[in-house]
Formats: structure tokens, sequence, C-alpha cells
């Protein structure tokens, strides 16, 4: 069963300067499937996940979600999407509770029990009255996460999400992104490592 | 969950950089000492003598706040560019415009009111009579929110560049000149005892200019550094 | 009409069409400049008020008037860079802004120049050099953005959003320094204004603004030329042309 995509991306070129980075990627990402971009350092993997979030203008080519391009439809677009980066986009003078307050609150409204909840979940409750600056690495990249599955977002946007995550943490990662794409999410990966779910088709995009 | 208006979205906003600028208000304190080590400069470098100093009183107390407010500027959007949290006001669905104007509104409160509201106090210590300090502190708030919004654009302009501060100042400057020039000129009307109405409208005009464009040009200039 | 415009947006057609055209403002250009320098300083009497020193009109009225013109038109070509995203009219901002610069620098000089024999100072702070001195501050600024940006796309639209901000301001700006210098009346009466004009004078004035203008036009599409050569550098077409 083909399922119809909802991400397509067609034909991208982006230049930095001189270099062209992206030259004509393409891919269909439908519900449940996830893509995993793969490839060296610097070959352009972030770039791709920036242009397809938005961030980035690529020079050519266009980004369509549920058929319409990303550009006209914006909001949906971007109410279905959420984005973790490099940077957790964390404040480290806010306790957890605070940040995922704040953050997921500029696009919809949450109790403390929901934050509370989710912050259990992926096993960082008692990091829910510290300062973020406080906290390991780790515990930071989960409550990071813990905002990307307080957004409700279809469609997730991870940079390398497994960095500074032991293998405990990594595994957890994983079943939730399992779970994620078993309830018809997608996601679209930038990950050094290989990706094996146990829920959901995994597609591989290597860049180079 | 439902979704989150844009007014609410900026409201949150605007609480949270209140917030976060709580914490550390040591460093919220920085510009007002900036402010007041500056017009300390001038009876240090000119006279002590009041009289001379209330000559040049406009002009410091105008040229002391422009600079303090170029100085204060640049941690607008700093921490949040460095933390990715600027890219998610880009990705959140809400009108960057009104997001940038939110934490504009909370960034003046932490670097422009202050100013405002010691300004009577550095006035009157450069020999200012006590019937013009309301004008000095009108014309600074008039200034001073100006000289925020301006500061924005300059901010979002030079985001994550080396000697952003610097630039900054450099960008700004010379947009802010009218605002020197009018908001001098009120105080020194009113130091005269002459009425300040026609300087303090014309500050009132800019202030709606760049309230009508600033927030607008800072959000496009937003999505440019990030890309 | 549209295009022939449309297609000098493409980077080598532009090389070539601008190369061709340089001679063609650049000979004229120095024509009216000589003509208009002759008429200016030879052939036209001396004022009755202020004697020869008057005749630096002849340079520094034009390059006043350039400075400002090439400031709108920099802002102009990069709001059309910014908006139909078409890289060549960034090409020209950047090329304009030195130039203008440039203009701005002479008019200050001259303005300087004029100065010294007529209130026995080098620098005045009236309104007009003031000014010049303000926008001198608004395209080194613009100069300083883009030389502070690594990434060039980035470059050219933040430049591109300072300009229009910039332009916004011009007005605003040359008009409170007029109010601000009506405020406090030197004591003497300063006249930087041209002498009342007469058709000698003025016909050799005409010349200077329209040579000035030819001038800048073959300056520009030769840096043009010059800056769409280092943007275009790995590009295919720039080995054909340096084999040609």
């Amino acid at each position: 069963m083909t399922t119809t995509p909802l991400l397509n991306a067609i034909n991208l070129h982006l230049w930095r300067g001189d270099r062209h980075v992206l030259r004509g990627v393409s891919f269909a990402l439908g519900a449940g499937e996830a893509l995993h971009v793969a490839g060296p350092n610097g070959v352009g993997k972030t770039s791709l996940l920036r242009v397809v979030c938005g961030l980035a203008q690529a020079e050519e080519g266009e980004v369509l979600w549920n058929g319409m391009s990303s550009g006209d439809a914006s909001t949906a677009f971007l109410d279905a999407l959420a984005y973790l980066a490099h940077d957790t986009a964390l404040k480290g003078d806010l306790t957890a509770s605070e940040n995922l307050y704040f953050s997921v609150g500029l696009k919809r409204s949450i109790t403390a029990t929901q934050i509370a909840a989710i912050l259990t979940e992926l096993g960082v409750a008692d990091c829910a009255d510290l300062p973020c600056r406080v906290l390991s690495a780790g515990q930071r990249r989960r409550v990071a996460l813990c905002r990307v599955l307080l957004s409700e977002a279809r469609l997730w946007v991870l940079d390398e999400p497994f960095t500074n995550l032991d293998a405990s943490s990594t595994a957890h990662v994983v079943e939730t992104l399992a779970q994620h794409l078993a309830q018809g999410g997608l996601a679209l990966i930038a990950a050094h490592q290989g990706l094996t779910l146990r829920a959901g088709k995994v597609k591989r995009l290597e860049l180079s | 969950m439902s979704a989150t208006s844009s007014v609410a979205a900026g409201r949150l906003l605007f609480k949270r950089d209140l917030r976060l600028a709580l914490r550390r208000w040591d460093q919220v304190a920085d510009p007002l000492v900036f402010f007041l080590m500056v017009t300390t400069l001038f009876p240090l470098a000119l006279s002590p003598e009041l009289s001379r100093l209330r000559d040049v009183a406009p002009g410091v107390l105008w040229v002391a706040a422009l600079l303090s407010s170029l100085l204060a500027a640049d941690s607008l959007l700093k921490s949040d560019a460095q933390d990715g949290t600027l890219e998610q006001y880009v990705l959140s669905a809400q009108p960057l415009t009104l997001l940038l104007l939110a934490k504009t509104a909370a960034h003046w409160i932490l670097s422009g009111l202050p100013l405002v509201l010691i300004s009577p106090l550095v006035a009157a210590a450069l020999g200012v009579p006590v019937d013009a300090l309301g004008v000095v502190m009108m014309s600074l708030v008039l200034g001073t929110l100006t000289l925020s919004l301006m500061g924005a654009i300059g901010a979002a302009l030079t985001i994550g560049l080396r000697r952003g501060s610097l630039l900054l100042a450099l960008l700004v400057l010379p947009l802010a000149m009218p605002l020197l020039i009018f908001g001098a000129r009120a105080v020194e009307l009113a130091i005269a005892g002459e009425p300040a109405a026609g300087p303090l409208y014309l500050l009132a005009a800019l202030l709606v200019l760049t309230l009508t464009l600033a927030p607008l040009t800072a959000a496009a200039a937003v999505r440019i550094s990030i890309d | 009409m549209w295009k022939w415009f449309h297609k000098l947006a493409s980077p080598p057609h532009f090389y070539r069409v601008a190369g061709v055209l340089v001679a063609w403002f650049a000979w004229p250009a120095f024509l009216l400049i000589v003509a208009g320098l002759y008429g200016g300083l030879v052939l036209a009497p001396p004022d009755y008020q202020q004697g020869d020193a008057f005749r630096i009109i002849y340079v520094h009225a034009p390059s006043a008037w350039m400075s400002l013109m090439v400031y709108v038109l920099m802002a102009l070509s990069a709001a059309i860079g910014l908006i139909w995203r078409i890289k060549i009219s960034h090409a020209v901002a950047a090329s304009c802004a030195p130039i203008g610069a440039s203009f701005t620098f002479a008019a200050l000089a001259t303005g300087a120049l004029w100065g010294q024999p007529m209130w026995g100072t080098w620098w005045v702070w009236d309104a007009r050099l003031t000014s010049e001195l303000i926008l001198l501050f608004l395209y080194l600024g613009y100069i300083a953005l883009r030389s502070a940006i690594d990434d060039p796309q980035r470059a050219d639209r933040a430049s591109a959003v300072l300009a229009i901000v910039g332009v916004i301001n011009v007005p605003i700006i040359h008009y409170s320094v007029v109010w601000w210098n009506t405020l406090h009346q030197a004591p003497s009466v300063t006249k930087m204004a041209a002498p009342s004009i007469s058709m000698s004078m003025l016909v050799p004035l005409l010349m200077m603004i329209l040579g000035f203008t030819l001038f800048f036009v073959a300056l520009l599409l030769t840096r043009v030329r010059g800056e769409v050569l280092r943007r275009e550098r790995s590009a295919g077409w720039i080995r054909e042309v340096i084999a040609a």
C-alpha cells in the first residue's frame, strides 16, 4: 500500500557563496514514514533540514506540504512542524518546566500537568524545577525532545537528535520516534548513525 | 490544547523576557550605570559650575541616553540567536512582527524606562531647573522608545556578526540624529522657560513612524540573518 | 521593453552589454566635463560677492547632487534585488556604495575648500554640509555591514534592508538638520548657496551636472562588470570570456 506523500521536496538547489550545497535534492514522505538523511559532516544535512523548515531559502525547487507549497500553506505547515536543531533552544536561566511552558505556549496552550507528564515520560522529571544551565547535555536534549512531543506536530525535523545521549536514552528516543510514526506522524532526521525502528518505514537519503 | 492567539503569544514572550531579566538583574542595570557614568564625565571634563553645565545639559542628557540605548540594543536578540530560540519564533506560526514588538517592549522596560526614571536626578545634577524636568522625562520617554525600536532593526541585521555591537551603533547612529536634534531642543526650550511642544510633537511623530515600520523591518531582517 | 530588461538580469548578457555601453557614456561625460569646467572656470565672470571662490560650485554642486542620487539608486536597486531576487540588482547596489561615498566625500572636501576663503575656517556646521556628512555615515554604515557579513546572499539582502531604511530616513535627516541650523543662525551670513545665477554661470553648471551623471554611469557599469566577474567566478561563461 503506497501512502500519498504529505511532504514533498522537489529539486532543491542551495548555494552558500560559491558552494553548491544542495544539488537538486528531491524526496517524498508519507504518513508513518521517516527519512534518514545521511552523509559526512558538512555535506548539507543541516542545510536541507533548514530549507524544508523554511529557515533557509532555496534558490531553486520547492517544498510541498499536503500538495501546497510550504510558503503558501505557511501557517498550516508551521503548525504541523516541530524542529529540533543542534542548539536545544532552551533558556539556561529558566527551569525545564518554564522553558516548555514558554516555548510550546507560543503555539498551543499547555497545562502544568501535561508538562509534568511529558517530563516523566522522557525520564527527566527531576529536572522540572532545575534551571537548564545546570542540566547535563543529555538531559537538555531530552527536555528539548519534550518540546517536540508537546507540540503535537505531525512532522518532526530532527537534526542529530542522538548527540550526547547514552545508550538507554537513545533507545528511549528511538522508541518515541517509533510511536510517533505508528500514530501517522512523519520524521525527517539527520543522523550519523543508522536508524532502525520497530514501527514505521525508514527511507534513506544519502547526500554527497 | 487550543492554539495560542497572536496577542497571547506576544504577551507570553513579553512575560518570559521580563522573567529572564529578573533572574539576571545585575546585567539589567548595566545600561543605567553607563548612563550615569557618561553624564558624570561632562562635569569632570568641563566644569563643576552648574550654570555652565545647564548650557550643555540638553546635549549631555541626550547623547548619554543615545549611547546607553545603543549599547543595550545588542542584547535584544543576542541570546535568542545563540541558543536557537530565535529560529523557534520564526517557526512558531505567529507573526514575527508581533513577537519582535513584544520583545522590544520588554527590552525598553528593562533598558529605556530606568533611564527615564533616573533622568530627573541626573538633569537636576546638571543644573536643569525643576520646572523643566517634566519635559526632560517626556522627551526621553519618546526618544528611548524610538531608540529601542531602531535598535531592534540594527540588532536583527547584525545577528551573529563579529563586533556586532559596534556595527549596530554605526548603523543606528545616523538614523538617531534627528531624534537627538529634536530631543535636545525640547530640553533647551524647557530650560529657557519656553513651551517645548513643537519638538515634543516632532519626537512623537518619529515614534509613530518608527513604531509602524520598525517591527516589520526587524522581522524581515531576522529572516535574512538566520538564513 | 520588459523582455530587454529581463535579459539584462542574466550576468553574462549584462557583462557584454555593459562593456559596450561604457564608452558611450564615458566619452560624452569627458567632453561635457571639460566643456563645463572651461565655461565655469574660465568663461564665467567672477561673482561680485564671492570673487573667484564661488567657482568651486562647479564641482561641489554636482558632487552633492550625485551623492544623493546614487544613494537613491542604490536603495532602489537593492529593493529590486530583494523583492524580485535579481542578483544583478544586488551587484549594482554594491557597486554604487563606494562611488556614492566618494561623491559625498568630494562634496564635503569641496565644501570645506569653499569655506576657507569665505569664513576663514575649514569646516562649518551649516545645514548642507552637515547633511552631507550624515549621508557619508549612511554610506559607510552600508559598506561596513556588507564587509562584516561573510555569506554573500545574506550580505546582499541585509544591506538591501539597510539601504531601504536609510533612504526613508534621508529626507527626515535632511529636514531635521535644516531645522536645527535655522535655530542657531551664525552671526555672519553664510552663503554656501550659489550666487544669483546668470546664464553664463548656469550653462556650465548644468553641463557639469550632466557630465558627472554620465561619468557615474560609465563608472558604475565598469564596477558592476567587475562585481559580476567576482560573483560569478566559478561559472562556466567566465572561462569563455577570458578565452575570447
